[in-house]
């Protein structure tokens, strides 16, 4: 028994120099190839070293995850981490001053601001990218392929009767509708409380949740169903589901980018500390990196990216806070 | 060949040489000792002394932690709860009927179908796990070889470790299907499929701790009941659970606690329309799930919203106090002690 | 004089028996039952997952491209986390229960403390979150760091350590504690020596069920602020890190299907991982386990 004792300890002990070991190894290798790297990289392109920490909105988290996976290519002694704990979790840690910058995907709320003036921290709204909410219906449905904002209003706005296609138009098939919504906090939803809702209730009888994926197969197994979310995950389900075109307007890459895809284009933002800009410089080489990377990161990923000029915006406010 | 053996077998060499050298010591320090003389000059040694002095006082600091924790979370909580109540009056809190925090024109605040929620899913769950779990314990414990036993119980040991995002998946997209296979009428988030689940999820704790309980019950008193007759079941069921049965309540108690607090299965399953009903086969939304979709969603800073993860936080604390308090009460007047 | 009837014993013995006979089967369904949704369980994950598990799966980070994705900084980050919680959560779960069923009198006091327990077994690991938040990564000032995660995630799992330990210490018999006095050891010596060996099959069990829990739990570190995105290995306690179940959690979020693949390969790894740890421990308690 004894015997055992011996052996567990030793595995045990044993494991966690091995670990520690292979974890301080592949850090020194990185940090070899770095540098290697930078023997061949074009003059210029110092090496950094610094952290950077982030946090808030999942909905831009898969944009910043490439953006870190490519600049971590170029300046690998710069440790960047993002949080994924929303937009309001995000606000929450950068008021406390926690954190470099913040996700967002609605604008900051003024709450926000002015919490954010009482602790002194002055900080700069940069735009990333255009997400397009998508209304989507299933394939089935080849009624309401095309729908005014009007149409949305009132399918969409609760109003005390259990709804049905007919009530909206009624040529339309007298078949309850059924509602999928993103959850009533999400960055989403906000936006389009915000465009589409205009303070009014959701339907109640609407299908929530947290997780877009649901959401896509309640509609794409539902011939009654309607639903919205991010754009990305029409994108994903092209094959499922059928893109609801509004006034006339598909969503697309080009008509989100250029706005005609109105009023559901929505932007998402990073919201930096500027004192942090100034101090930290591998804070100040990422978000270069970040605004003149958004765009196509942005259309890597299922989102739609600005227009030039507004990333050239971005970056000349990015110049004069140095 | 430099395997575990050689260190074993280098460490019993030196421990020898050790003990060699003490022996050889104190032969040389006196005659031997008789072991009453051992014993009290062990004793008496400073050393001993002092461990036996500071070990309780070290002791009741590392207990003391959990009560510090509790505090800790009072404190967290509080402070916020009390501005919650600063906008939201306690009585439209406690007996509302509705929860609609995100109406853009009336929002309500009636904590009862939270409430609601979970129960449904904590009651489904225990009723799930309860009984199997306790009838796993008995299998694992009485009829089990104990070959069967230590292969079974640490693969059991394994559900209670999958991740609780996994089984809020297993249940959306497996459990939910087949339960509507059974049921037509079920819609796709419900309580029902999370209760099982969850159920499922804190059987592995009821049946793991019971066996424990139930195998450190002195095997005299099976063999004393066995001689008069009865059957294996009889002992089982007349003689060991009761001997066992305060092991049996905590564990019953600590799952339960868990299904209570459970947060990632209810939200993934149960979707997120709180209703002040008793229907388990629609959405509903559990004080957990609830927390869970504010918190990692985008409530502004400083809203009435952003309270209320404080309030509901602090209810479920009291809720569970209440549960503890009456398992306790139920646990008092059935155990016995050998 | 006969006291027994024979012939209504023997009526009797039979109905008695088959009765055994049944719930033995019974019992054994139900253990069988909840062996069956594991399997069902598992079964799923690794059809799903298994044809991203590969070297590069293990060596790489996360990555936007499901291919490229990699497990590696959430699993290291994983195990340095565990090997805090494990010694943190066993010394102080286990030097609790000590405490309560050796040295404290059974005084209002005591029940207090009992109580507490109880109620923090029932609190949500979300609200845990919450607490570590404000104290140790705010007023610690420990940042969003292993230690700070670890702490928290060891007063989350504590209740259920102490409670285990807690019977375990509790059903060690009398006689042997008397034994050991008899023999004139002390207290102290009594309780590591004899009570504490007796009680390892209950204290590990308790510790196995505790520890699987906190290496699949991702709400609290959701709340700490645990990054999601990190292309870098932990080098300290105060290190920033990111951990397996959050990894896997933001990619089943993800649209692209093939995140959802990943996602399995990323729970077969978690599995596993919890296997090994488990594995440790149960080896321990065979050789502890005695039957008196």
């Amino acid at each position: 028994m004894k015997k055992w004792k011996y052996l567990t300890m030793t595995a045990a002990l044993g494991t966690s120099l091995m670990l520690g070991a292979c974890g301080s190894d592949t850090e020194t290798d990185e940090a070899t190839n770095g540098s290697e790297a930078t023997e061949t990289a074009e003059s210029g392109d110092a090496q950094l070293t610094g952290t950077v920490s982030g946090d808030g909105s999942s909905t831009v988290a898969p944009i910043t995850e490439g953006l870190v996976e490519e600049y971590a290519g170029t300046q690998p002694d710069v440790q960047v981490s993002v949080g994924v704990s929303g937009t309001g979790g995000g606000f929450e840690k950068f008021i406390a001053g926690e954190t470099d910058f913040s996700n967002a995907s609605r604008p900051i709320k003024e709450e926000e601001a002015a919490e954010l003036e009482k602790a002194g921290i002055d900080y700069t709204e940069f735009q990333v990218a255009f997400d397009g909410l998508t209304v989507v219906v299933n394939p089935e449905n080849d009624w309401a392929a095309d729908l005014t904002v009007d149409q949305l209003k009132k399918l969409w706005i609760e109003d005390g009767s259990a709804k049905k296609w007919s009530d909206i138009d009624p040529s339309w098939p007298a078949e309850e509708i059924v509602f999928y919504s993103p959850g009533t906090d999400s960055g989403t939803y906000d936006y389009f409380d915000e465009v589409i809702l205009e303070g009014a209730d959701l339907v109640k009888a609407a299908t929530l949740s947290e997780d877009d994926n649901v959401l896509v197969q309640g509609v794409a197994g539902d011939k009654n169903a309607i639903g919205f979310f991010g754009y990305a995950y029409y994108l994903e389900n092209k094959d499922k589901l059928t893109a609801v075109t509004v006034d006339g307007v598909a969503p697309t890459n080009e008509t989100i980018e250029s706005g005609e895809y109105s009023p559901l284009s929505r932007p998402l933002f990073v919201y930096a500390k500027n004192t942090a800009l100034q101090d930290n410089e591998a804070f100040y080489d990422f978000m270069k990196y970040t605004l003149e990377n958004a765009g196509d990161m942005a259309e890597a990923v299922g989102y739609v990216k600005l227009p030039e000029e507004k990333y050239e915006e971005g970056l000349q406010a990015l110049e004069g806070l140095k | 060949m430099w395997g575990p053996n050689h260190l074993v077998g280098s460490s019993r060499i030196f421990s020898r040489i050790l003990k060699g050298v003490c022996t050889m010591a104190s032969h040389g320090l006196g005659k031997e000792q008789s072991i009453q003389q051992l014993i009290a000059k062990s004793r008496n040694k400073k050393g001993k002394k002092i461990i036996e002095k500071v070990m309780p006082i070290i002791l009741v600091i590392t207990a003391l932690i959990s009560v510090l924790t509790t505090i800790g979370i009072v404190f967290t909580l509080i402070f916020e709860t009390f501005e919650f109540f600063q906008r939201v009056s306690i009585t439209d809190y406690l007996f509302g009927k509705e929860w609609l925090p995100f109406s853009g024109s009336e929002p309500l605040y009636g904590v009862l179908p939270l409430i609601l929620g979970t129960l449904k899913v904590s009651v489904i769950a225990a009723c799930v796990a309860v009984p199997l779990g306790i009838a796993a314990a008995i299998y694992l414990s009485e009829y089990a070889t104990d070959k069967t036993r230590r292969t079974i119980k640490p693969i059991l040991e394994v559900l209670a470790g999958v991740p609780t995002i996994v089984y809020g998946f297993f249940a959306l997209t497996f459990v939910t299907p087949i339960l509507q296979e059974l049921m037509p009428s079920l819609k796709i988030f419900n309580a029902l499929s999370p209760g099982i689940v969850v159920g499922i999820m804190i059987l592995p704790m009821i049946a793991s701790l019971s066996e424990d309980a139930m195998s450190s019950v002195p095997n005299s008193i099976r063999e004393g009941a066995l001689a008069l007759g009865a059957t294996k079941l009889e002992v089982s069921l007349k003689v060991v659970l009761p001997a066992a049965l305060s092991g049996i309540i905590a564990s019953v108690v600590l799952a339960v606690s868990r299904a209570i607090g459970e947060t990632m299965i209810v939200s993934l399953a149960g979707g997120a329309t709180p209703t002040f009903d008793f229907n388990v086969t629609g959405s509903i939304q559990t004080m957990t799930a609830y927390i869970v979709q504010v918190s990692s969603g985008d409530a502004g800073y400083g809203t009435t919203i952003y309270y209320s993860i404080y309030a509901v936080g602090f209810t479920l604390f009291i809720f569970t106090l209440i549960m503890n308090l009456l398992a306790q009460y139920i646990s008092k007047r059935f155990r016995e002690e050998y | 004089m006969k006291y027994m009837n024979d012939t209504v014993v023997m009526k009797r013995m039979k109905s008695r028996l088959t009765y055994n006979k049944i719930w033995k089967t019974i019992f054994l369904l139900a253990t069988l039952l909840a062996l069956l949704t594991l399997v069902v369980l598992l079964v799923r994950i690794v059809s799903q997952g298994t044809g991203y598990l590969n070297m590069d799966f293990f060596n790489n980070f996360g990555s936007r491209f499901p291919e490229k994705a990699g497990i590696k900084a959430a699993l290291i980050g994983s195990v340095y986390l565990m090997l805090i919680i494990a010694p943190v959560s066993m010394i102080l779960g286990v030097g609790t229960a000590v405490y309560l069923e050796e040295y404290a009198k059974k005084n209002k006091f005591t029940s207090f403390i009992k109580m507490n327990i109880s109620n923090l077994a029932g609190v949500p690991s979300i609200v845990f979150g919450l607490l570590g938040l404000t104290i140790f990564v705010r007023m610690l000032m420990l940042g969003k760091s292993l230690l700070a995660a670890g702490f928290t995630m060891s007063l989350l799992i504590l209740p259920v350590i102490i409670v285990a330990s807690q019977e375990a210490i509790r059903a060690v018999p009398k006689e042997q504690r008397e034994a050991s006095y008899g023999m004139g050891a002390t207290k102290w010596q009594t309780i590591t020596r004899v009570v504490l060996p007796a009680a390892i099959p209950g204290i590990l069990t308790g510790s196995i069920l505790a520890l699987s829990r906190a290496v699949g739990e991702t709400a609290p570190l959701v709340v700490l602020g645990i990054p999601v995105i990190l292309q870098f290995l932990p080098d300290g306690l105060l290190s920033q890190f990111t951990a397996l179940p959050m990894q896997i959690y933001d990619w089943a979020k993800r649209p692209q299907e093939e995140f959802q693949f990943v996602a399995s390969a990323g729970i077969i790894v978690l599995m596993i991982f919890l296997v090994i740890m488990n594995s440790i421990a149960i080896f321990i308690r065979n050789k502890f386990q005695k039957r008196y």
